[in-house]
């Protein structure tokens, strides 16, 4: 194994600075000054990390549509510096912060103020299992899964309480889509996750990322989206993903063609921020948790590349599957709310089963060597990729019936 | 360790009563989503790790959706506040006076009984542990409350989907409208 | 007055909390909401004698907990299910409308 691996300074240096901090405060409050430091470098990371994948989201979609994105604003003290709009985040968040919070007279204070705390709380609660690196993880949980999706479960509460305050039955009305929306894929999401489980038998984050750290010949991962029933796990936890933070192909709850803003509609300034934000931040804890199911966490994809942090492993990963979700926003067209439960309740949910079935078998035939390798692999495949196209085909078969339900 | 339990404790019996003797249907489904999700925080002071995380996403991630979701199907008028009648002063003394008396009752029950004084450490019940346990010793109830929540799911969709005008057992989705 | 004792009042106190309102309020959805309150009651004193108590088997009462917790979720389901069909059919959720067996 090439020396300068787990151990070397770059990896270890984020610790040893944090330890040295900490050991500047007296013996009874070390413990907290631990978790504090913890909690402030994750929340910098990750707000700067929010801050330029908004910028990186307008200027790729820009792209994509053939023109440029934002990129007129510098640095307000340097007169015509132009800095490829990369200050457009904190120019943003300035005019969050300045502009006017309108509440109207009608809604329900409380609640109104409460929505975005509860929804930006919770979303920042699911980075806390993580592995961001091979010591940094902030908390070592035994049920980390579990803690993660009920964590996630929470943010749905909020969006009902905002479209619900707000007394405006446009918000309602998207608020109970949203919802919808939001049971509906909680479903694929977590039976996705199901067979990572079942092979590496743990519910800890940490011992799946250690559980895909082998290569093959040194050259090949083994993680986990490389076997059959991991791709399809993948490309399920992406759709769901996608979904669950309501983001293109699937916003039609927040829509500006849809109901006005959805539950956000009479949000304005500060507020409107804290949900976009909460809206990043869930998109990137679900990339953050695809990546460590599937994509390997921190792991380097080849042995000998292990001298790069597992940090920046991490980063380098999460920025690829952000960049892919931006790409698939500007690409495809959204779907309509039954087009979307359809799919998510006759495809996803029957294919994820037998993902599940499929790992089962992968798990049963682990023993296989030689030529029943290849048979191993093929049959895996066959488990989900004929029930795939078969289904696919029925599915798209003629024209949905159109059926007009009005609210009561 | 005392003062953390009370503290939670505290909130939880407080946001209970709220909802409980509350005139807002909304504020008292949302006040009820609080306490359970102290009683889940209780879990947490306990060690029970696995079930608290399991009770947040049961009861506060699942069964609030329901609630609520029940709130807004049953609505008396449409958008203003869901202002609900306060229960007559006789209904509520009684019930009141019930409700002390069950307490009065386990409460003697409870102080006057001496338990065996209990560990210093919970228990370290691993999620292996529990895995184990659920497909070993547990198997059988584990299948038969998956049946219990797939009947649920079904009676809960027919009940809720029944068409007064059109009559029960028939459904207008799959119909073609030219 | 052990840390078993203060769990075990706790929970008496949300048992009868959860009685006077399943008893008092005559919003169906309120009754029903007062019914989870006792069942996490329940669950309550399990985990309190699973931290506390002795006993030979040490996971039973998260076992217990866990399947509770599944069937209230089955049982909140079913009754709020009723209680939509209950409103379709008397257009309002108070349970003393509810006294005729025809419909």
């Amino acid at each position: 194994m090439i020396a300068a691996g787990p151990d070397s300074f770059l990896e270890r240096a984020p610790l040893a600075l944090r330890d040295w901090a900490v050991q500047l405060l007296p013996v009874p409050l070390q413990w907290l000054a631990h978790h504090v430091i913890t909690i402030v470098a994750v929340l910098a990371v990750f707000g700067l990390f929010f801050a330029f994948t908004t910028i990186a989201e307008r200027k790729l979609l820009a792209r994509l549509q053939n023109r440029l994105g934002p990129n007129r604003t510098g640095l307000p003290w340097i007169k015509g510096l132009r800095l490829f709009g990369l200050s457009q985040p904190f120019a943003d968040a300035v005019k969050a912060i300045t502009k006017e919070d309108i509440v109207p007279a009608a809604a329900d204070k409380i609640l109104h103020f409460l929505a975005p705390v509860i929804v930006v709380g919770f979303s920042l609660m699911t980075f806390a299992v993580l592995p961001f690196g091979r010591q940094y993880l902030p908390v070592d949980l035994d049920a980390a899964l579990l803690y993660f999706f009920a964590a996630g479960a929470a943010t749905e509460l909020a969006i009902f309480m905002a479209g619900w305050s707000s007394r405006n039955k446009y918000s309602l009305l998207a608020a109970m889509r949203a919802l919808a929306q939001l049971i509906s894929y909680e479903l694929p999401l977590i039976l996705s996750v199901v067979p990572v489980v079942l092979v590496t038998s743990t519910l800890s984050t940490k011992a799946i990322v250690i559980a895909q750290g082998t290569w093959s010949f040194g050259l090949l991962p083994h993680w986990f989206i490389f076997t059959p029933w991991g791709f399809a796990g993948f490309i399920i936890f992406l759709i769901a993903a996608l979904a669950e933070s309501n983001r293109s192909p699937f916003d039609l709850p927040e829509a500006e063609s849809e109901l006005v803003a959805g539950h956000l509609t009479e949000y304005s300034g500060f507020k409107y921020a804290l949900f976009f934000m909460a809206e990043y931040f869930g998109l990137t804890a679900l990339s953050g948790l695809g990546v460590t199911l599937f994509l390997g966490g921190w792991q380097a994809p080849c042995a000998f590349l292990q001298f790069i942090p597992s940090y920046a492993w991490f980063m380098m990963k999460l920025i690829g599957m952000i960049v892919f979700f931006i790409w698939v926003r500007g690409t495809l067209l959204r779907l309509r709310i039954d087009q979307l439960t359809r799919l998510s309740w006759q495809f996803l949910v029957p294919l994820a089963l037998l993902n599940l079935g499929n790992a089962a078998f992968w798990v049963l035939t682990a023993q296989w060597a030689g030529p029943l390798q290849l048979v191993r692999w093929i049959v895996s495949a066959a488990i989900i990729v004929v029930p795939f196209i078969l289904m696919g085909r029925s599915l798209t078969a003629g024209f949905a019936p159109r059926t007009y339900r009005y609210a009561p | 360790m005392t003062i953390a339990l009370l503290l939670i404790a505290g909130l939880m019996l407080g946001s209970a009563t709220a909802a409980m003797a509350g005139r807002n249907l909304i504020h008292s489904a949302l006040l009820l989503i609080a306490s359970w999700a102290g009683v889940a925080a209780i879990y947490l002071w306990a060690g029970a790790e696995f079930v608290a995380f399991a009770q947040v996403l049961v009861y506060v991630g699942a069964i609030s959706m329901v609630v609520l979701f029940a709130v807004l199907l049953t609505r008396q008028n449409q958008i203003a506040d869901q202002l609900i009648a306060p229960p007559t002063r006789l209904r509520a003394a009684a019930a009141v006076t019930t409700g002390s008396c069950v307490a009065a009752v386990l409460a003697a029950a409870i102080c006057s009984s001496s338990f065996a004084p209990g560990a210093a450490e919970p228990p370290s019940t691993t999620v292996r542990q529990i895995g184990l346990e659920l497909m070993r010793q547990d198997g059988a109830a584990l299948l038969i409350v998956g049946i219990i929540l797939t009947v649920a799911l079904l009676g809960a969709t027919i009940l809720a989907a029944t068409d007064p005008k059109v009559g029960p057992g028939s459904s207008r989705a799959g119909e073609d409208v030219p | 007055m052990t840390p078993l004792h203060l769990c075990l009042l706790i929970s008496a106190g949300l048992f009868s909390i959860g009685l006077a309102g399943a008893l008092a309020r005559s919003n169906t959805i309120l009754v029903l909401l007062g019914i989870e309150l006792m069942l996490n009651a329940a669950n309550l004193n399990f985990i309190a004698f699973w931290r506390f108590g002795p006993s030979p088997a040490p996971a039973n009462g998260m076992m217990f907990v866990l399947f509770s917790i599944a069937v209230a979720a089955a049982e909140a389901a079913i009754g709020l299910a009723l209680i939509i069909a209950v409103y379709r059919h008397q257009k309002n959720i108070r349970l003393q409308d509810a006294d005729t067996l025809k419909g």
